[in-house]
């Protein structure tokens, strides 16, 4: 009995050699071809994840990997424990959650919007201007966003006339979010609505003419039939939209931000910037860049998690 | 034939409505791009006069651009971004091609482990301290290749690209295999051509995104004569650096022309990509169609 399964575990284990040795008989060109792919990968996404592992050094690149004084979770009590912390960690889920609660719905509304007109060269101008300003780097963004709103600029002038208060927008700690956000939705309105253009166009016709049978005006059919036929997309947007929270747009932010308003426009991510690259701190700099991946990471984790047992919609 | 029924007058108002906020809605948001290009042909002092809303160039001038292009970094660094574009987009293809061919292959064991190894790193990644050091321990550092190489490949095109893949029917394929052709044969020979819609999009998205970067340049890059265009246009537009602007011209004559020529320099930048969108822009949505499958 015992050694007719012994048996037949090694005929499974020698068939399970020999079905990877044909495996590798038939695709070894295939496996050679996609080294370089597999070398990228390896260099330039996990090797930095390894060495992430500084987070949990006094790292100097004097001393290198291998010569810095290991200090375990040192870098991330310090990170908790200093006043940076609330300030960096509010500032961040500010910035990034009112970008998400305007910034979310208003590629919906504009692809709901769209969907409804009928005339094609309306529909194709208001596609064309709104989808440009995504191409349209972000230095010359905030660069005109800061021509804009200076107190010679259009905007300043402008509020300035309204308020009398002519000053540079830029250096008012109160203002920095507005200002962040709408020019996010002006870049991205209009390219992300696409996606949901593509899922509007895939609903089925027949609904809406039984509810027109049933004298559903507008406005109902956008609610009954529209919105929840495009409902895995937007949850899956939504997934992908939480596993940003953590990183808002930090190029963009850099770009914008001076110290006059930093109590409001310093985030997580800017923070590991000048950390590391103005004051040399590396490790625990690293730390906090890790703290804010290993957050992304589990946001978009939980999210996946409560939509599949929810909504049955999944990333992977 | 669609039958005509009389649409009521709440139905005609709502579309009257819904057109015209839309209409509204794309003019204020091509005005700040329109108002850049007026304020780039005005003269500063009108500028200044005007009450900030222009419907054509007060005191029309091409003196900006004459200064901008007299500056020799603004050339300079369209040079560097068009060897970052050009070298950039090659190797993108080539790698990002490969990999994707690979993953949209049939019946290859090491496929499922590979393939979730390169999902992962779309959800999580060391950060940008790691990633700096690796890239200058690679001694990538001051050198233009650091806008290439470490971005080589984008996952999120690369997944893309393996869904075209994988919709090309298996009977196409099936000659080459008959034939003893290699993988390359397959690839160039097979698969590119029939899927020259997806490279000609992935090629784009990627040309943009190299036409646009700026970050890794800072990052890596010490000598101003390597910078990409868009780190001399950070000079010129948010660090507000004179001495960027004034190059190749003296003080006085950049104050004079002042603002005006941070407009020019915004145009100059941003124009090829303006000129290519208009005719790209369906290929441009069939990219995210193609991405859209996936999600």
């Amino acid at each position: 009995m015992m050694n007719k399964r012994a048996a037949r575990t090694a005929i499974s284990q020698k068939t399970k050699q020999g079905s990877w040795r044909r495996d590798f008989h038939k695709n070894w060109k295939l496996y050679l071809m996609v080294i370089p792919v597999l070398m990228f990968y390896a260099m330039f996404c996990y090797k930095p994840m390894y060495g992430a592992l500084i987070a949990f050094q006094n790292f100097s690149p004097r001393l290198g990997f291998w010569g810095s004084e290991w200090i375990g979770f040192d870098n991330f009590v310090h990170f908790f424990t200093s006043p940076d912390f609330p300030k960096l960690l509010k500032n961040t889920l500010t910035i990034s959650i009112t970008t998400l609660i305007f910034g979310f719905p208003a590629p919906i509304l504009l692809a709901l919007f769209l969907n409804e007109v009928k005339n094609v060269h309306v529909k194709k101008f208001v596609q064309t201007t709104t989808y440009l300003p995504h191409f349209i780097s972000v230095v010359v963004v905030c660069g005109m966003v800061k021509i804009f709103v200076s107190p010679q600029g259009i905007i300043g002038m402008l509020v300035g006339a309204l308020t009398g208060n002519n000053s540079n927008l830029l250096m008012n700690p109160k203002l920095f979010l507005p200002i962040y956000v709408i020019s996010e939705i002006w870049q991205s309105v209009g390219w992300d609505s696409i996606i949901y253009l593509a899922a509007l166009s895939a609903v089925d016709t027949e609904q809406y003419e039984a509810a027109d049978i049933d004298g559903a005006g507008r406005f109902s059919k956008i609610f009954y039939i529209t919105l929840p036929s495009i409902q895995t997309t937007t949850i899956t947007l939504f997934i992908l939209a939480l596993g940003r929270v953590m990183n808002v747009g930090y190029e963009k932010i850099m770009l914008l931000y001076n110290p006059a308003i930093y109590e409001t426009s310093d985030v997580i991510s800017t923070y590991v910037y000048r950390l590391g690259f103005e004051t040399q701190n590396w490790g625990f700099s690293t730390a906090v860049g890790l703290f804010n991946s290993v957050c992304n990471l589990a946001l978009i984790v939980g999210a996946n998690t409560i939509s599949k047992k929810y909504k049955n919609v999944s990333l992977w | 034939m669609k039958n005509k029924i009389k649409k009521s007058t709440g139905e005609r108002a709502f579309d009257a409505v819904n057109t015209t906020l839309l209409i509204l809605i794309a003019l204020v948001m091509i005005y700040p791009l329109y108002y850049v290009l007026v304020a780039s042909f005005s003269t500063y002092n009108s500028l200044i006069k005007s009450n900030g809303f222009l419907l054509y160039p007060s005191e029309f001038t091409i003196e900006a651009y004459k200064m901008a292009f007299k500056n020799p970094m603004v050339l300079r660094g369209y040079a560097n971004t068009m060897f970052a574009v050009i070298v950039g987009v090659a190797v993108n293809l080539l790698l990002t091609a490969i990999g994707a061919y690979f993953l949209s292959r049939r019946d290859v064991k090491l496929q499922k482990p590979i393939s979730i190894l390169i999902v992962i790193t779309m959800y999580f990644s060391g950060g940008m301290i790691p990633f700096y050091f690796t890239v200058k321990g690679f001694g990538l550092e001051g050198s233009l290749w650091s806008l290439v190489i470490p971005t080589a490949i984008n996952t999120f095109n690369l997944i893309i690209m393996k869904t075209a893949f994988s919709e090309i029917p298996h009977s196409l394929e099936e000659s080459v295999e008959i034939d003893g052709g290699g993988h390359f044969i397959m690839l160039f020979k097979i698969i590119m051509p029939l899927s020259k819609a997806t490279f000609a999009v992935i090629g784009l998205y990627y040309a943009v995104a190299h036409w646009n970067a700026w970050f890794n340049a800072m990052l890596f890059l010490k000598e101003r004569t390597q910078f990409p265009i868009q780190l001399i246009l950070r000079e010129i537009l948010i660090q507000n650096n004179m001495q960027g602007m004034s190059e190749g011209v003296g003080f006085a004559e950049a104050n004079y022309v002042g603002e005006t020529i941070k407009y020019a320099i915004i145009v100059i930048s941003t124009l090829p990509i303006l000129i290519v969108y208009p005719f790209m822009q369906k290929y441009f949505v069939h990219g995210v169609m193609i991405g859209a499958v996936k999600g």
